[in-house]
């Protein structure tokens, strides 16, 4: 089975660019500023209220013909838009996360003239993130088989070759797409394994 | 924005549009059969023998954590040929299989957070009160499970219609065929696509804000009747 490092590489770059992205559009949700939060909110609706697989596909046909601009290779397209579609996700976890830090938190900060850099660096964000870790365990495996949609882009990944396995000899079809199934299961349980870590990680310690 | 026309976006709606009753009603087949197989699910790794218990714990999470659309390639094309089974399913019917079964294991721990959400002493009061097992389940817990799961049940509804287009790879006529073909047809993908993006934001988001309204009554309605008896049991 090869097309597994694209696999393997667009879930790594996806999952990246998604927490990346949860992280900026949870945070411009909670900013002072109304119009870096409407229009968060608005990017946040958008991802949620439609489907991935449509998205893959407006991204990779509508957005070079709507705007004249090239996203250079399948492979940018399919990791921005699981980034997008699972950053927009996750950015209600990392919101909820940081408004269920304890206020009293944010006001000793505040009592201790920490500037609110400090305050979300030093106090929030590392309780908060003790919370987000098994939410991301969870989406983390949703990314994984969002993966396998990029074969529907055009990209030369597991369930291509497994594709073209089938197609050479009928009659392996239901050994081909076993071993598939078997081998995404394989990449999901160390990520399986790690979220539940996580799940008694984020329960250490933490007075409730 | 020069590649935008308003004619191919006009020309195209009522085709893609067709699509749209095809989507809808897999998604509620689909829905359907998951509530009904979520039970199988609960109702399978309530039997208290340990190894039964770990397999279908096992199998939930292999089913769960294996993308969908590999199942739907699985059931549509592998399934015909597993020798005892040897018959062709439709395009329709393999997405209901496959799709229904994966969100069948997510509908499942839905419910069994339900009936774990049931207090103690309604068991207690149910074997006190001599009630026999299917009358324990049937009066008792599950009319005290179900009505608390109702927003994530609703929440499932509206992420299976998001899932629902996958079936447009193994041939299923939904909008999102419909906008390809048209796409294929006219090389024009650009409007075919928005048309869709539109139409799942158009239903999805006034349903995601009902059910969170929802949830919200809900919440009040369940936590007014929790403050009721724990008032109740502090007067008798």
């Amino acid at each position: 089975m090869r097309g597994i490092n694209i696999t393997i590489s667009v879930l790594i770059a996806s999952a990246i660019l998604g927490y990346l992205m949860a992280f900026v559009a949870g945070l411009c949700r909670l900013s002072s500023n109304i119009i870096i939060r409407k229009a968060t909110g608005f990017y946040i609706e958008v991802f949620r209220g439609t489907s991935l697989i449509v998205q893959l596909f407006w991204l990779y046909y509508a957005v070079p013909m709507l705007f004249d601009i090239q996203l250079g290779s399948n492979w940018l397209v399919g990791v921005i838009a699981i980034a997008l579609n699972y950053g927009a996700y996750m950015s209600e976890i990392v919101r909820g996360s940081i408004l269920a830090v304890a206020k009293g938190q944010t006001e000793a900060a505040t009592a201790l003239n920490m500037s609110s850099f400090q305050r979300m660096r030093l106090i929030i964000l590392p309780q908060a993130v003790r919370m987000m870790l098994p939410e991301f365990g969870n989406y983390l495996i949703q990314m994984l088989k969002a993966t396998s949609l990029v074969y529907l882009i055009g990209m030369n990944d597991i369930l291509y070759y497994g594709n073209i396995l089938r197609s050479n000899d009928l009659s392996q079809a239901p050994t081909v797409y076993l071993l598939l199934l078997v081998f995404y299961f394989i990449l999901a349980l160390p990520i399986i394994w790690l979220t539940r870590k996580a799940e008694v990680i984020s329960k250490k310690g933490v007075a409730s | 924005m020069d590649n935008w026309s308003w004619e191919i976006f006009w020309d195209a709606f009522p085709v893609v549009l067709e699509g749209l009753g095809i989507t809808v009603g897999l998604t509620f087949a689909c829905y359907l059969f998951a509530l009904i197989f979520g039970f199988v699910w609960t109702f399978l790794r309530r039997i208290p023998f340990k190894p039964l218990n770990w397999i279908v714990t096992w199998v939930m999470e292999f089913i769960r954590s294996t993308p969908p659309l590999v199942q739907l390639f699985f059931i549509y094309f592998a399934w015909p040929m597993v020798p005892v089974v040897g018959m062709t399913l439709s395009p329709f019917a393999s997405a209901v299989l496959g799709l229904g079964l994966h969100f069948s294991t997510y509908i499942g721990e839905v419910y069994r957070s339900g009936i774990e959400g049931v207090e103690k002493g309604q068991w207690e009061a149910s074997r006190a009160l001599n009630f026999s097992t299917s009358q324990k389940w049937l009066k008792v817990i599950l009319p005290q499970a179900i009505p608390p799961t109702i927003p994530m049940l609703g929440n499932y509804l509206i992420i299976m219609f998001k899932e629902v287009p996958l079936a447009s790879t193994i041939g299923v006529v939904g909008i999102l065929h419909m906008a390809n073909s048209y796409g294929a047809q006219y090389w024009a993908y650009l409007e075919p696509l928005t048309i869709v993006a539109i139409l799942f934001l158009v239903l999805s988001y006034p349903s995601a804000i009902l059910i969170s309204k929802l949830e919200k009554r809900m919440n009040r309605r369940f936590n007014k009747n929790e403050a009721l008896n724990s008032s109740k049991g502090a007067t008798t």
